[in-house]
């Protein structure tokens, strides 16, 4: 299923600013809803993302209930070299999830 | 909150109901009602929570499923040209029922018949993720749901249905989406109720959900009681919105408020 | 659920509860008007540095259409070279049940200081950026929105 949707380009010039968009799929339950008996929904959310370039980390974020479900983030890179962007978001209970992008620059 | 929605409500009643239909001119997708930012939500693929349910579907488009081990591929091909302009056509009349189905039936008919699989649910992820992949190859094209002889009693009971006063608060859909688009409720915008971009990523919900998950919100906002999913009225009233939105494009996976 | 002028007076509670608890000066005096929470949650981000106006342009719509999914822009006047860059961007709330929003860690190779994100408001207030620059310093910006509510709310 699809777990993450993420926009890189393809490909760019040598020092060139890219813009990269991720959106994962996450209800990002924020702790404070209660179901209609009253009961407290637990949280459950991401509480971190991580963007590595050829495995140096370029990009980080840490995400509070506040962020809205379904996680969008947009964020900016220098085009350096051909490679991987790798993306990973980890959260409550477990979750992790792993996702990359090759990028050719030339 | 609520008190000021009964207050409106209560505005809305005191206003006679011209009950008119508006001119094919005027309709406006309630795209044309949202912000900025939320219309650049669903204007941009990389940024639309909806595309997560489009991708899903494309993946179970491709899996088999049932007793029959097929999948929707193995019969229908790429969806990219054989999906093309379907969901701007339903409901559409089907044989085997005798009556206009939607597009949820559509597929769970699918299922049931040639794969050999237990229908999905309704409001499903699996349901909502199909029926926005087939939704998605028709965005851009008019909606235009056929009606003849077979559809046309069907469409007069959903136009019946969109007409009559109901609930407690005695209002007809007409009043506020035909006599009072436009102005607010609340604090939100009345829009004329065109449904072009179903199923949609509606930021209320935080997910994706079905026209007849709309429809429910606006019945319970009545103070009537809903319909079961699947439902004739229901359908027959889907029939109507979509006549009444011919021509109008189809924006699946639309984002809402 | 949002009184009128229920936020003058939850502010000026809020500035007496702040005065109450002496929080360092640098932040209450730099964040008027802030409720103690989101002052208390800042200070435990910036610690007592002095936090500078400017800088940082936070984008938000004025009026929001739902409060679920609010988005948001954050720009930050740096050149993002080796040697003077954005370090972090760190979001706080007004009237949240919980101040932080999240916060967003850049370096030099970002290129752009500039980020954008989708979040939650449970109710019209102020959303603050501070932001954290490679030579210490740290600079704000913030900006107001009003949530409105959702008509026909769905009962399950």
């Amino acid at each position: 299923m699809a777990r993450a949707l993420i926009n890189v380009p393809a490909a760019a010039k040598r020092g060139e600013i890219i813009e990269i968009k991720a959106l994962a799929q996450h209800n990002m339950e924020t702790g404070y809803r209660r179901t209609q008996l009253g009961g407290l929904i637990p949280r459950d959310i991401i509480r971190q993302f991580v963007c590595t370039y050829n495995g140096v980390e370029v990009f980080r974020a840490e995400f509070h209930p506040a962020i809205a479900a379904n996680p969008f983030i947009a964020f900016w890179t220098v085009a350096i070299e051909s490679g991987t962007l790798a993306f990973t978001w980890t959260g409550d209970n477990g979750y992790s999830v792993n996702e990359s992008k090759s990028i050719s620059v030339g | 909150m609520r008190n000021s929605v009964l207050a409106l409500c209560a505005a809305a009643i005191a206003i006679p109901a011209f009950a008119a239909e508006i001119p094919l001119a005027e309709r406006r997708s309630g795209y044309d009602f949202m912000s900025r930012e939320t219309r650049t939500m669903q204007d941009d693929d990389t940024a639309n929570p909806g595309m997560l349910w489009v991708l899903d579907g494309e993946a179970l488009w491709k899996r088999k499923a049932g007793v029959a081990d097929r999948a929707c591929q193995d019969c229908h091909g790429d969806a990219g040209t054989s999906m093309k302009g379907v969901a701007a056509r339903y409901p559409a009349f089907d044989a085997a029922h005798g009556r206009p189905v939607n597009l949820e039936q559509r597929v769970n008919a699918c299922r049931v018949d040639r794969q050999k699989a237990p229908p999905l649910a309704h409001e499903s992820r699996d349901l909502l993720a199909l029926t926005a992949y087939v939704g998605r190859q028709s965005r851009g094209l008019p909606v235009a749901v056929p009606i003849d002889e077979r559809t046309k009693p069907f469409l007069d009971a959903g136009r019946g249905t969109f007409f009559r006063r109901q609930g407690q608060l005695n209002l007809s859909c007409a009043q506020c989406h035909d006599d009072n688009w436009g102005k607010r409720l609340a604090g939100s915008v009345i829009p004329q109720g065109h449904p072009t971009g179903y199923p949609l990523y509606r930021l209320e919900w935080q997910g994706v959900g079905s026209l007849q998950r709309r429809l429910r919100n606006c019945i319970v906002g009545m103070r009537a009681q809903p319909y079961d999913f699947g439902a004739g009225e229901f359908v027959d009233l889907e029939l109507y919105l979509m006549w009444r939105a011919r021509g109008m494009k189809v924006e699946t996976p639309g984002v809402r408020p | 659920m949002n009184k009128p002028n229920s936020r003058r007076n939850f502010l000026v509670a809020a500035g007496g509860l702040a005065a109450g608890i002496a929080l360092p000066a640098t932040v209450a005096a730099q964040m008027p008007g802030a409720p103690a929470a989101t002052q208390e949650a800042i200070r435990r981000m910036v610690g007592t540095a002095r936090i500078n106006k400017g800088k940082v342009t936070l984008d938000l719509p004025a009026l929001v259409d739902n409060g679920n999914a609010v988005s948001l822009a954050v720009r930050v006047d740096s050149p993002m070279t080796e040697s003077e860059y954005v370090k972090a961007i760190h979001l706080f709330t007004e009237k949240n049940p919980q101040p932080d929003v999240a916060s967003f860690h850049l370096g030099p190779r970002a290129g752009r200081a500039s980020i954008a994100t989708r979040i939650r408001l449970a109710d019209s207030q102020a959303v603050i950026a501070i932001c954290e620059m490679s030579d210490g310093s740290f600079w704000s910006g913030s900006a107001n929105t009003v949530v409105t509510l959702a008509a026909c709310l769905e009962e399950i």
